[in-house]
């Protein structure tokens, strides 16, 4: 029997903001603990939740970055539940009307190889909702410490349809969505700090059945790549019951990315009984035209779309459209030095390749390179002219990032102009022929590669100087 | 042991006049309520805590400015005693329970923050029932306290201790919570002023909270003047209550003067029926008459969705609200903690057994249930809904009335363990005041007699919201016409 | 609405995270389903297209711009743990 993976993904992501989702102390990582604290995160006799504005506006961006329907109302609820990361013992959150519904997130899977393209596809996203954080748990031997520095920051829960089918997709998903995040200054979504979390929902079912299977939660996916590895674990286990006649339990369980395992877990709340109920202490938020067309001027291009661009317009190849468009500051860069409409793809190579491998070397950021936009569009268009040869690029390339001067400027310096003077070169391919005469002969006798002995010739005697474009013209038109 | 003198039971207008003409200093004004506590707070028990010190260094600081010419307007130097749940920094926060008895509050709640602002002195933590929880102050988990015009008797609650500190002369006023009537209720019994402020003047930043959607900080004290001041020291938007309303605050006191009525006055003739003691009914329809006979339109009105389902509705909202408020108490943070636990589960259960008394545990399970899965819609859900056509039916009321007539309580103080047992029966004297808070609206509560063994009895005025200014000066005309004010309690 | 009989003691005693006695959910059973019979009044109101009230007055949007204030100085946050180490509340070893 073949199996398919139904898998659907529930991400929290921090958002990026200076103080709480209710409350105005700080937000923060890395702060001594309990430095971020007032009586609203400790849930003090008398504390109140205040919304933060600026939370409202970045979930807004967000929807609309992945097309979501952005709510007109939406309101606040009581999530209860005891746990001592959570002061109130209730997380203020949004049950039945959520900011954002729909919307969706475009994937690209592996292609057939590194330089190919991979399919795209688009996983529906069903909500997005605003709540808080809760405070962070360590566990001892003995016992646990609770720091609440994080407790109270805003979290945006996403949580996608049951539309992935793979491993593979939900890796796709989440540095998608990542990217455009962060792209957006949504968030930083960096999983090593908190600032994403993923759970993902896990059944299987016969391949052509169309009801669900029992699901299985999945935790402590601690990165994206332990999201794929858990997922496919995951998989592959329920596969393995199933087939040794089996059934699946609904349950949680909890990956171990070092191990390669999962285990179950406790449950935490019997029957997940939330007692849901309108926030009193809140007033609902509401969402008009203006609004969203404030935070809609400020939603950047997405990141697959600039590089569609990239590839149209420039026709850029899609490799190095990978490598610019994860990063808009270089893409950014490259745009600044094709727009005036130099070889675009010899601008991307340099700038792919050679730059961001010199800046990595020294260590310096795009910002501080001392290469700029325009220095890389004029090294293109003086070889493009024949100013300069290829190898002599390298060296003005070089000599630019050292010194940040302009490549004309280094290209007198260090007398890398070609020469194109055409008296010395018609002399020297005169000389260069009667030199080979063996050569000259082979190559009228039809072979091509007899050529390279004059031309090389040729570019002995003019010091490596010549444009060789203009050479193997000169030789061709010598020999008739 | 030293009678007080004559200050304690003066008005806070005529002290603030004393102040001013330097006739008395704050520090010897806080000494003679001081003395008066240490005289008669042992048979009352109105008082958790005080902080004498820190209250006289604060006196002093008020001299000191009021000598330089610098006094910060007419409260200061005035000390303000503050019922158990409202935050005052570096003061206990009890709320009467042994969940919070070592608990003191790192911040002032904004109410004590506008007193301190205007030179108020915070000072002593009054008893009530614990978390709110109750009409008789029974419930505290220190004592009960007693009402000072009968020490077998109950206060009310669950202000009970704010009412009746004022009462017996122990401070000049008070600030108290009202959710249910838990101001209004005890005034009543004490035979004092009780005011509960329109849902959303008053800011509850830094007050414990009961039942989010009705509580309301309010003022207790002798008179209606003092209730009017003191609700306009505290009165205001806060941005750190949402709830809070942008509503202007006028000057209130100077508003009494001014507006004089006659007035358009409702009375609910459902709130005269059966279970209304006769000496109740007898004082407050002679206050109906004293109204008509100064000009005022009588009206029998209907509010018959209120007195027939307003408990029913209270207890279901004001539980559920509180079983998700009282949740944080938790031993984790703060709070006790009980010895033993074992794990994370076994810690909250023990530590809030042990810490809550039993209507408090009550109103939580309650509370728990009626939001439970499969309970909601039925419960809670139906609750908000009778609720909506309860405002609805007092917002058609007051379509042709200024303001409503009504008993506070149906019966006078009762005895201390008169019913404990009976927690319904308990309920059921919030009768009269209850549906004011599912409204929204502000109410009164002003002395008009005592029955014939000694008990005061209480007048509620009920007003259009945000018409503090109108109530004040409707519940003025009767009381300057009387002389209820003016009476004291003999305390043996 | 439910029967009242269908109050299970125990079920909402642990969602509440309330250890009682056996007496007390006796008593408590007793009295609340008193209560619970007492309310069952509501259900000869007429709420049909009757919205719940949710605020006193409807109003949206309040909230304040993303300015951080100070908050507490972690032994003020502290001051009334029951149980404290490194800065930090000590509860019970967490088992997930």
């Amino acid at each position: 029997m073949k199996f398919e993976a139904v898998i659907g993904l529930e991400v929290h992501v921090q958002l990026r903001t200076r103080s709480k989702m209710f409350t105005r102390v700080a937000a923060g990582y890395g702060e001594p603990p309990n430095t971020l604290t007032d009586p609203v995160v400790l849930a003090l006799p008398g504390a109140l939740p205040v919304m933060n504005k600026a939370a409202l506006d970045q979930i807004i961006k967000a929807g609309l970055m992945l097309g979501c329907t952005i709510a007109p109302v939406c309101k606040w609820d009581r999530k209860n539940y005891f746990y001592p990361d959570s002061p109130k013992n209730y997380q203020i959150s949004q049950y039945d009307q959520p900011i954002c519904r729909g919307g969706a997130v475009e994937i690209e899977l592996p292609g057939p190889a590194r330089n190919i393209m991979g399919e795209h596809k688009r996983i529906p996203l069903t909500r997005i909702h605003l709540e808080e954080d809760v405070g962070k748990l360590t566990h001892g031997a003995a016992d646990s410490l609770v720091d609440y520095n994080r407790a109270g920051t805003p979290l945006m829960e996403i949580v996608s349809e049951p539309a992935l089918h793979s491993a593979e997709e939900a890796f796709a998903f989440l540095t998608s969505l990542r990217l455009t995040l962060q792209q957006g200054g949504v968030s930083d979504c960096d999983m090593e700090k908190g600032q994403l979390r993923c759970d993902a929902n896990v059944s299987i079912r016969p391949v052509g059945e169309t009801r669900l299977g029992t699901k299985v939660e999945l935790k402590n996916l601690n990165s994206i790549s332990f999201v794929r590895d858990g997922i496919a674990h995951e998989i592959r286990r329920q596969i393995a019951v199933v087939e040794g006649g089996g059934a699946i339990s609904q349950e949680t369980r909890q990956y171990d990315g070092e191990a390669g395992t999962s285990a179950a877990m406790r449950s935490k709340e019997m029957a997940h009984d939330y007692r849901y109920f309108p926030d009193p202490d809140l007033m609902p938020v509401q969402v008009d035209e203006a609004w969203k067309a404030a935070i809609r001027a400020t939603v950047p291009e997405l990141p697959f779309d600039r590089q569609r661009r990239l590839m149209e317009r420039f026709h850029l190849p899609y490799t190095i459209t990978s490598v610019l468009v994860p990063d808009p500051a270089q893409a950014d860069f490259f745009e600044a030095a094709a727009a005036p409409g130099g070889q675009a793809q010899a601008i991307g190579n340099w700038i792919a390749n050679d730059l961001l491998r010199e800046l990595a070397g020294a260590n310096r950021t795009l910002a501080e390179s001392p290469i700029r936009p325009a220095h890389i569009a004029g090294l293109v268009q003086l070889v493009d002219t024949g100013v300069i040869s290829s190898p002599g690029a390298r060296e003005v390339f070089a000599q630019m990032f050292r010194t940040g001067e302009r490549p004309e400027v280094v290209v007198e310096r260090l007398g890398l102009r070609q020469a194109t003077d055409t008296g010395d070169l018609e002399r020297w391919v005169a000389e260069a022929i009667a030199a080979n005469p063996k050569a000259a002969a082979e190559f009228k006798a039809g072979n091509e590669k007899a050529l390279n002995a004059v031309k090389g010739a040729v570019m002995k005697a003019a010091k490596g100087k010549a444009n060789p474009k203009l050479v193997d013209e000169a030789v061709r038109r010598q020999l008739g | 042991m030293t009678m007080a003198g004559p200050a304690i039971f003066e008005s806070a207008a005529t002290l603030s006049t004393l102040l001013a003409t330097r006739k008395i200093s704050a520090v010897e004004l806080l000494r003679e309520f001081t003395a008066r506590v240490d005289a008669v707070d042992g048979r009352v028990r109105a008082f958790n805590s005080r902080d004498d010190a820190g209250a006289l260094r604060l006196a002093a600081e008020s001299d000191a400015r009021r000598a330089a010419g610098r006094e910060l307007g007419p409260l200061d130097g005035l000390p303000v005693a503050f019922k158990d749940v409202i935050a005052v920094d570096g003061q206990p926060l009890t709320c009467s329970s042994r969940m919070l008895a070592n608990f003191v509050s790192p911040y002032d709640a904004t109410v004590t923050t506008k007193l301190r602002a205007a030179g108020a002195i915070p000072w002593g933590r009054l008893n009530l029932d614990e978390f709110a929880m109750g009409s008789s102050t029974e419930n505290s988990a220190f004592a009960p306290t007693a009402n000072p015009w009968d020490l077998r008797c109950v206060p009310g609650g669950s202000s009970g201790g704010s009412a009746a500190a004022v009462a017996a002369g122990e401070t000049p006023w008070a600030l108290g919570s009202d959710t249910g009537g838990s101001i209004r209720q005890p005034a009543a019994f004490c035979g004092i002023v009780g005011l509960k402020p329109t849902y959303g003047l008053v800011s509850r930043y830094g007050l414990a909270a009961f039942a989010s959607s009705l509580d309301q900080i309010g003022s207790l004290a002798r008179t209606v003047e003092d209730a009017a001041v003191l609700l306009g020291a505290i009165a205001g938007h806060d941005e750190r209550d949402s709830t809070s309303v942008r509503a202007e605050v006028p000057d209130y006191r100077a508003e009494l003067g001014r507006r004089k009525g006659p007035w358009r006055l409702g009375v609910p003739k459902e709130f005269f029926g059966a279970g209304l003691d006769p000496e109740i009914e007898a004082a407050v329809r002679a206050a109906m008459e004293f109204y008509r006979r100064a000009g005022c339109e009588i009206r029998e009105v209907a509010l018959p969705l209120a007195s027939e389902y307003a408990i029913a509705v209270y207890y279901l909202i004001a539980t559920a609200e509180a079983s998700s408020n009282l949740a944080r108490y938790d031993g984790i943070r703060y709070g006790h903690r009980a010895a033993g636990a074992t794990d994370a589960i076994d810690i909250y259960a023990r530590s809030r057994a042990e810490g809550f008394g039993e209507e408090v545990k009550r109103r939580i399970i309650l509370g728990t249930h009626v939001l439970s899965s499969g309970y909601y819609d039925a419960y809670y859900l139906r609750a908000q809904k009778v609720r909506t056509l309860i405002r609805a039916e007092f917002q058609n009321v007051f379509a042709a009335c200024d303001a409503l007539l009504s008993p506070t309580t149906p019966t006078p103080a009762f005895p201390l363990g008169a019913k404990v047992a009976d927690p319904l029966a308990m309920y059921l004297n919030d009768i009269y005041t209850i549906g004011v808070n599912l409204a929204g609206l502000p109410a009164i509560s002003v002395p008009c007699g005592f029955t014939s063994a000694g008990l005061p009895i209480g007048l509620q005025i009920i007003g259009r919201p945000f018409a503090e200014a109108d109530l004040l000066a409707v519940a003025s005309a009767y009381e300057q016409a009387h002389d209820w004010h003016r009476r004291h309690p003999q305390l043996p | 609405m439910n029967q009242t009989s269908d109050f299970d003691i125990d079920y909402v005693a642990n969602l509440a995270r309330l250890a009682l006695t056996q007496a007390e959910k006796e008593r408590f059973a007793r009295q609340l389903g008193e209560i619970l019979h007492y309310v069952e009044k509501l259900r000869q109101v007429d709420v049909a297209g009757v919205e719940p009230t949710a605020h006193a007055s409807p109003v949206f949007n309040v909230w304040q711009a993303d300015e951080p204030r100070p908050g507490l100085a972690v032994d003020a946050a502290l001051r009334n743990a029951p149980a404290a180490r490194d800065h930090q509340i000590v509860v019970p070893r967490v088992v997930e």
